[in-house]
């Protein structure tokens, strides 16, 4: 379900503008290391913590979009995959350099520790609250881009910038507060999943697979898809682990090759 | 200027590469260790260059035939005995170029980000059987132990790296006489149209899907060679040759270079080997930043790597090669 | 004389958007055909489905004869079908020469040669040429596309479909944005072209389709309203409704 929550930004930074960000990564874990930071070396609470994450990431990301990343909106794929690839280097040397090698401890609070008995079974308490709160998230989001008016400019923008800029809409200012959200979004997952995912200086090449995998999967420029894939994608980890361990993370792999076979648009994609 | 309005004629600025190696080979003889494994990375950066700069393919996954090819070469050595060279070799192009017919098959049917991943997705297969066939492949620990009978009988490889440097040369050099003359040739044409607008190309009745496969195989098989030679000139392999940030150091190579211009493959490697032999060692973390900090730039400023602003800087020089292409 | 390309009953919809319906059609060797419409009635649609760019929804196509309905662009176009595109579809970064060439390479079956250089293949560089010459582009050669004036480049456009030696030739609005002095060079190009193809041609130009068509279709919200030699077309009362119409609200 993490998994979900930093993806959900991938799917809307790339399909809702178009841009292949292979850097999100760098925004989780950048999320992360502010949120153990946060939460431990600074005793905040874990909410605060949280939101330092999430706002923090975002304001980075403002930096970024501004200065760089928005040179490159029509600069063609491969511009933007080497130009993503640049910065999660930099990222991992930076990190490297501040934090070291090894993750930040991550302390949970006390009522989020332990197990909580649901249908007669007991599952960790941490996890449980994860899957609500991403539930929460989608439906937030899904309300935010179909029924306000900021998600009905933002679909416009992407359908057909100068169009909508021509009917007034600001899409410069539009683009940088959805990239905001969308990595924003990614450190709040980082935040969220230190405990389970570490926070280390490698996470973005890491992990970059599967944040890929998800979107694909779940299908570019939708926010159900992500959900539903990261969902599929935890199961199967989860019930492959337990059955046949050796084979890790191949069927999850296997899978998505699968899948997209079947259909390349993802499960719920509108674009390629 | 390559395509039916070219010339395929060889430029005498086109020999200044070998001029060089030979160069190196007789005044720097320290280095020749470090020549080999620019060398091998020159080997796969055209590699890449064949489908990403001519054909258009973007792909982060290239490292699967590389490690591949490593793997294969190592393996039937330290496990199955087999220690002529050339055998080796050959074998690491069958298995490659059998992974780049079935992974093709499969992914180029899909563009862009789906593309993209699924690249990403079949390396790290390939990275997850590495890391748990421990039997096979000595896991984490890297496989030790392989062997490379003195090729053709007579040529041991050396201490100071003499023998695997003109055995790495020889090997590029066959590479590159075959690469460019695909480039000039009618299919190197194709591909270039390919690159240049898909559309229009399966408007004129190319089956693109199976000239994609046919350049992706290509490109596969020359990707393992140049792993198999990598661990030959090591005699070791480990995990790191299908690790991501080993695609990523061979993009960034490569585009430091100039991308779909032949010698952006030769050039990359060089400057970025050579530094990194130096700096690296001195500041390690400046350096990884730095990588990132370059490619940021290149993309931004420079796009046609070394190459392109070698283009802009010396105008004179661009328009006597292009000038003696089309006098045909 | 059997038709060179038939459509029977040829339907598309986008969901709940019908943009073809029961489209009935037949094109025979050496005709001169237009396709008229106004804007939205399907006609690129239309084209794109002759062409296997996009599978209709139900209905079949017959090119020499034989059903192609699920045959792919690529086949069809060894089959002898051609098309020019509305909006140009050249290798702008190539020579007039290569764009021409590549097409000729394929029909020739040599494109997939990877031993002999490209310009060492005489018998295509040849045949380029002379395709170049008859169209008035054999200056041209060496020049860039994207260097070339918006007439010419329309012109290339046809002259790769030409070098695919089609038996059947769609062109997709030929004289779309040129301006007025150099079309005429493309009418010239249109009236040569060799009598055996058949042409199905789209355009708004309404005096290039009354010069060049013998036989027009009329399309109208993806159904065929009339077809007819040009004289019966220019008097029917509901194509003057449909044209007049679509300027009321225009």
């Amino acid at each position: 379900m993490i998994l979900y929550v930093i993806s959900v930004g991938l799917s809307v930074t790339m399909g809702l503008m178009g841009f292949i960000n292979l850097a999100h990564g760098v925004f989780a874990m950048a999320g992360g290391y502010v949120f153990a930071t946060a939460l431990g070396r600074l005793g905040m609470p874990f909410p605060l913590a949280l939101l330092l994450a999430f706002v923090i990431t975002g304001l980075l990301s403002v930096v970024l979009e501004r200065l760089l990343y928005s040179r490159l909106y029509s600069a063609g794929e491969l511009a933007q995959v080497l130009f993503t690839i640049g910065l999660i280097f930099m990222a991992v040397a930076v990190a490297r350099a501040i934090y070291g090698t090894l993750a930040p401890p991550v302390f949970l609070p006390e009522y989020l520790r332990g197990q909580v008995h649901v249908l007669g079974r007991d599952f960790p308490t941490y996890r449980v609250f994860l899957i609500l709160f991403s539930a929460i998230l989608i439906v937030s989001l899904w309300f935010g881009v179909e029924r306000t008016r900021w998600g009905a400019m933002v679909r416009a923008a992407v359908d057909h910038r100068a169009m909508a800029q021509s009917v007034g809409i600001n899409t410069r200012r539009l683009f940088t507060l959805t990239f905001a959200l969308g990595s924003g979004l990614a450190g709040l997952g980082g935040g969220l999943g230190a405990d389970i995912i570490a926070v280390q200086p490698t996470y973005p090449f890491e992990h970059l697979v599967f944040f890929l995998i998800v979107v694909a999967l779940g299908g570019l420029g939708s926010l159900r898809g992500p959900f539903i894939a990261a969902l599929l994608l935890g199961i199967a980890d989860t019930a492959c682990k337990y059955w046949i361990p050796e084979l890790g993370a191949f069927l999850i792999y296997a899978a998505t090759i699968g899948v997209l076979l079947w259909r390349p648009m993802g499960l719920f994609g509108t674009r390629v | 200027m390559t395509g039916y309005t070219g010339n395929p004629r060889i430029r005498w600025t086109e020999w200044l590469p070998w001029l060089l190696a030979g160069a190196v080979f007789f005044l720097l003889p320290e280095y020749l260790a470090l020549g080999a494994r620019i060398l091998i990375f020159i080997l796969f950066a055209l590699s890449l260059d064949l489908i990403l700069g001519y054909a258009g393919i973007i792909t982060l996954g290239h490292s699967a035939f590389f490690g591949l090819g490593a793997y294969v070469a190592g393996c039937i050595s330290a496990k199955a005995g087999v220690t002529d060279p050339f055998v080796q070799l050959a074998a690491a192009a069958l298995a490659a170029g059998l992974l780049g017919v079935l992974t093709g098959a499969v992914i180029l049917r899909t563009r862009a980000l789906t593309l993209l991943m699924l690249t990403m997705a079949i390396t790290s297969i390939l990275l997850e059987i590495a890391n748990k066939w421990t039997s096979m492949t000595g896991g984490a620990d890297g496989l030790s132990g392989v062997t490379v009978a003195p090729i053709l009988g007579a040529f041991r490889f050396d201490l100071f790296g003499r023998v695997a440097f003109i055995y790495c040369l020889v090997a590029l050099f066959l590479a590159w006489f075959l690469v460019r003359r695909l480039i000039y040739s009618p299919f190197g044409a194709m591909l270039t149209g390919m690159r240049e607008n898909t559309t229009r190309m399966h408007a004129v009745g190319a089956p693109v899907y199976l000239r994609l496969i046919a350049v992706y195989t290509i490109s596969a098989v020359m990707a393992g060679v140049a792993g198999a030679l990598l661990t030959q000139t090591n005699q070791f392999v480990g995990l790191n040759v299908l690790g991501f940030e080993l695609a990523g150091e061979l993009l960034v190579m490569l585009i430091l270079g100039g991308v779909g211009r032949i010698y952006g493959a030769f050039i990359g490697p060089v400057v970025y080997l050579i530094a990194q032999d130096y700096l690296a060692k001195q500041f390690p973390e400046y350096w990884y930043f730095g990588i990132g900090f370059i490619l940021v730039l290149v993309v931004i400023f420079a796009p046609g790597g070394i190459l392109g602003l070698l283009d802009k800087c010396l105008p004179s020089w661009k328009r006597r090669s292009s000038a003696r292409a089309s006098a045909r | 004389m059997s038709p060179v390309l038939e459509t029977k009953k040829l339907c598309k919809s986008f969901g709940a958007l019908t943009v073809a319906q029961n489209i009935d059609f037949r094109l025979h060797a050496g005709d001169r055909h237009a396709l008229i419409g106004p804007n939205g009635a399907g006609k690129t649609t239309f084209v794109n489905m002759l062409m296997g760019a996009l599978a209709p929804s139900s209905g079949r196509i017959y090119l020499g004869g034989e059903e192609v309905t699920r045959v792919r662009q690529a086949q069809r176009v060894k089959r002898g079908l051609g098309r020019t595109f509305q909006i140009n579809a050249l290798f702008r970064d190539l020579p007039v020469l290569d764009n021409v060439a590549l097409g000729i390479a394929e029909r020739r079956a040599q494109a997939a040669h990877m031993w002999k250089p490209a310009s060492s293949h005489g018998e295509i560089i040849d045949e380029s040429a002379e395709l170049l010459a008859t169209l008035g582009l054999a200056d041209d050669a060496r020049v860039r596309v994207k260097d070339l004036p918006y007439g010419k480049q329309r012109l290339v456009e046809i002259a790769i479909a030409l070098g695919l030696a089609p038996k059947v030739l769609l062109l997709d609005e030929p004289a779309a944005g040129v301006p007025s002095m150099e079309s005429e060079r493309i009418l010239k190009v249109l009236d040569r072209l060799p009598a055996g193809i058949a042409i199905l041609i789209i355009e708004h130009d309404m005096d290039l389709v009354f010069r060049f068509a013998r036989r027009i279709t009329v399309l109208v919200q993806g159904e065929i309203l009339v077809e007819g030699p040009p004289d019966e077309i220019a008097r029917d009362r509901r194509v003057h409704q449909v044209y007049l119409g679509e300027q009321h609200h225009g």
